[in-house]
């Protein structure tokens, strides 16, 4: 499902058009034929590839990159507690528009945001990518997918697994991000330090 | 080789200056747990954690696991996480609702939410021995005292000393600050608790707050990098939320901060002046202003809206930000490691966009993503190394030492960036540390 909502009538409804679509990527996928949607037969592939791009962003520390990978009007959410099922007026870890993100690109990049003095990387595997919809007339999708990051900062290294949910928007240069969700595990958990970038 | 003080107290502090060993000692740091954590009064939560008669909350007074519920007689009471039978924990989860009862996992002892034992199961088993099952041995253990002010509930393990509105003193505008902003009075907590730990000794977060040295220094790449997108948005012909001017006023340089003021209390409480520019003449603030008119009458509203406050802390557990409804509750884990839980409030009956406001802070700057915080913690840890080492012995707090104002029980700092409020949570430190309540 594209969001967590307490089970109603809706959500019902809505977890069940995912599934039927999502099946449908699926069966066209085995076959090998042309999906029934504007984004061709690679159309899976062609999404995983933006996923890795995106961790390569990361892991590269190529913030604009990151940044330029989202529509104009595109946001970065980690909820602060799985049940939520939008960033709009509840805490989050993260709820970044562009301009947000442009503040923390320029603090990374400062020559004196102290703590970037000491090395660390991180290292990104995703998996488990499933398209959940695609919007026959659009060509927008919504992707489900699985990511593990290890960090190493400061002679420590610390874990951050959990799910992506990309909504996708077709554009002319292809697919940007609309809204990214980031639902670590261990979210709510106490943090030894902090978490300076994206994840 | 520095010199070596060892435990005795009397040699760490002096007025102006403090050993290292008061920060990286673990002897040093078990007293503190005995002579300041145990009696103090610890900031356990707020009321409106727990609304429902069962509600609980676990948390940490000291070094102790604490239990918070709320009992059937709507009172909040908070008990020791420890079943009097074999001693396990009571509750190993954060919150939830005891239902018919406190229920030990281990062999079905239960219990009250007042700590009183309900029952125990075959209890025909202690015939003729030395527990007597209704006895008070047979009890959870309570806190020694448990007061509310304004709705936060705080519990001190010791049977005497201070009550908490002596302890608190002036400092309780904190809260006062906090709920008369309020057109009801009163805050709700906003169900979200942020928790981060910080490599280094509790204190050094404590000094830390109310420095208004440090954040044109320490968060200057922060300050620029939220000034320079916010100066973009706006030649766009946009406006930048405020959140913007909350992470750009930490680039104001210290000339600025120098214009703010420390007024220290008894007891290591303090707060900094320094009005965060929450009233602007924007339609959200002009609307609030108008349901707190109605709500206090013209000139009360003024008074409210007119409280000059960034910070106060309430030395040695709780750091508060009245103006932006938000706490961090401070929890020692060890010497070199320090749990903060940071909670948000909504103010009852104010519009949602000062609610929201707020909230871009509490997001912005404490949660576990803060691009503020992020080069504290790295301060906090170099900090903590930094007094392990054997390189010299002492902490200066000679900033502005012997010029602060001394009046009744109040100490004002003569600039902002005075080292007054680390001299004066010292004070408090050597006090409780030899004994005094």
């Amino acid at each position: 499902m594209a969001e967590k909502t307490k089970p109603n009538a809706k959500s019902v409804a809505r977890k069940s058009a995912a599934k039927k679509s999502t099946a449908a990527a699926t069966r066209a996928a085995a076959k090998g034929t042309k999906p029934s949607g504007p984004n061709g037969r690679d159309t899976l592939r062609d999404v995983e590839q933006l996923l890795y791009r995106q961790a390569e962003c990361l892991d590269g520390k190529r913030w604009q990159d990151f940044i330029e990978l989202f529509t104009e009007d595109g946001t970065y959410w980690m909820p602060a507690e799985p049940e939520q099922t939008t960033g709009d007026g509840v805490p989050s870890i993260f709820w970044e528009d562009r301009n947000l993100m442009t503040v923390r690109l320029k603090r990374l990049t400062h020559p004196r945001a102290w703590s970037q003095k000491t090395a660390w990387g991180t290292n990104h595997v995703i998996g488990n990518v499933t398209i959940e919809k695609e919007d026959a007339r659009t060509g927008d999708l919504v992707v489900r997918s699985r990511f593990h990051m290890m960090e190493f900062r400061n002679d420590t290294t610390r874990h951050f697994a959990g799910s992506y949910i990309h909504h996708l928007k077709k554009t002319k240069a292809g697919h940007r991000i609309k809204l990214q969700r980031v639902d670590m595990v261990n979210a709510e958990g106490p943090y030894e330090y902090v978490l300076q970038a994206w994840v | 080789m520095g010199v070596d003080i060892g435990l005795d107290l009397h040699k760490a502090v002096e007025p102006d200056r403090v050993h290292r060993s008061v920060y990286s000692d673990p002897g040093i740091f078990e007293l503190e747990m005995e002579r300041i954590f145990n009696k103090v009064w610890t900031y356990v939560g707020h009321e409106s954690q727990v609304p429902t008669v069962g509600d609980y909350w676990t948390v940490q007074i000291g070094r102790q696991p604490m239990i918070m519920v709320r009992h059937s007689d709507r009172s909040v009471r908070v008990l020791y996480n420890r079943c009097p039978h074999r001693g396990a924990m009571l509750y190993g989860d954060r919150c939830g609702n005891v239902g018919k009862g406190i229920i030990c996992s281990y062999h079905s002892w239960q219990f009250d939410t007042d700590g009183s034992c309900k029952a125990i199961p075959l209890d025909k088993g202690y015939q003729g021995t030395r527990l007597t099952p209704g006895d008070a041995n047979c009890n959870v253990k309570t806190a020694a005292r448990v007061h509310s002010y304004r709705g936060f509930v705080f519990a001190s393990l010791a049977a005497d000393g201070p009550s908490l509105l002596e302890w608190l003193g002036p400092a309780k505008v904190a809260f006062d600050d906090m709920c008369d902003r309020a057109p009801e009075g009163e805050v709700e907590v906003v169900p979200t608790c942020f928790r981060v730990i910080q490599q280094s000794n509790w204190k050094i977060f404590l000094e830390n707050q109310l420095d208004a040295l440090h954040p044109a220094v320490t968060h200057e790449s922060t300050g620029r990098a939220a000034g320079e997108v916010e100066e973009a948005i706006q030649k766009k012909g946009g406006s930048a939320p405020l959140s913007y001017h909350f992470l750009s006023a930490f680039a104001t340089p210290i000339s600025k901060w120098d214009a703010f003021q420390t007024i220290g209390y008894r007891h290591g409480h303090c707060i900094l002046t320094g009005y965060m520019g929450l009233r602007p003449r924007d339609p959200d603030t002009v609307a609030y202003e108008k349901v707190m008119e109605k709500a206090y009458g013209k000139k009360r509203m003024e008074e409210i809206l007119g409280v000059n406050i960034h910070h106060v802390l309430l030395y040695p557990g709780l750091s508060v930000q009245s103006p932006l409804q938000q706490l961090r509750a401070v929890r020692p884990l060890g010497v070199d490691k320090t749990l903060t839980e940071i909670w948000h409030f909504r103010l009852k009956g104010a519009p949602e966009a000062i609610y929201r406001r707020a909230l871009g802070y509490y997001n912005l700057v404490n949660s576990p993503s803060t691009m503020v915080n992020a080069d504290d913690l790295w301060n906090f840890w170099k900090i903590h190394k930094g007094l392990e080492s054997q390189g010299g012995d002492w902490v200066s707090f000679h900033r502005n030492a012997g010029q602060d104002l001394e009046d009744n029980d109040a100490t004002t700092s003569v600039i902002g960036t005075s080292e007054q409020p680390m001299r004066n949570q010292f004070k408090a430190w050597t006090q409780y540390m030899n004994g005094a309540n």
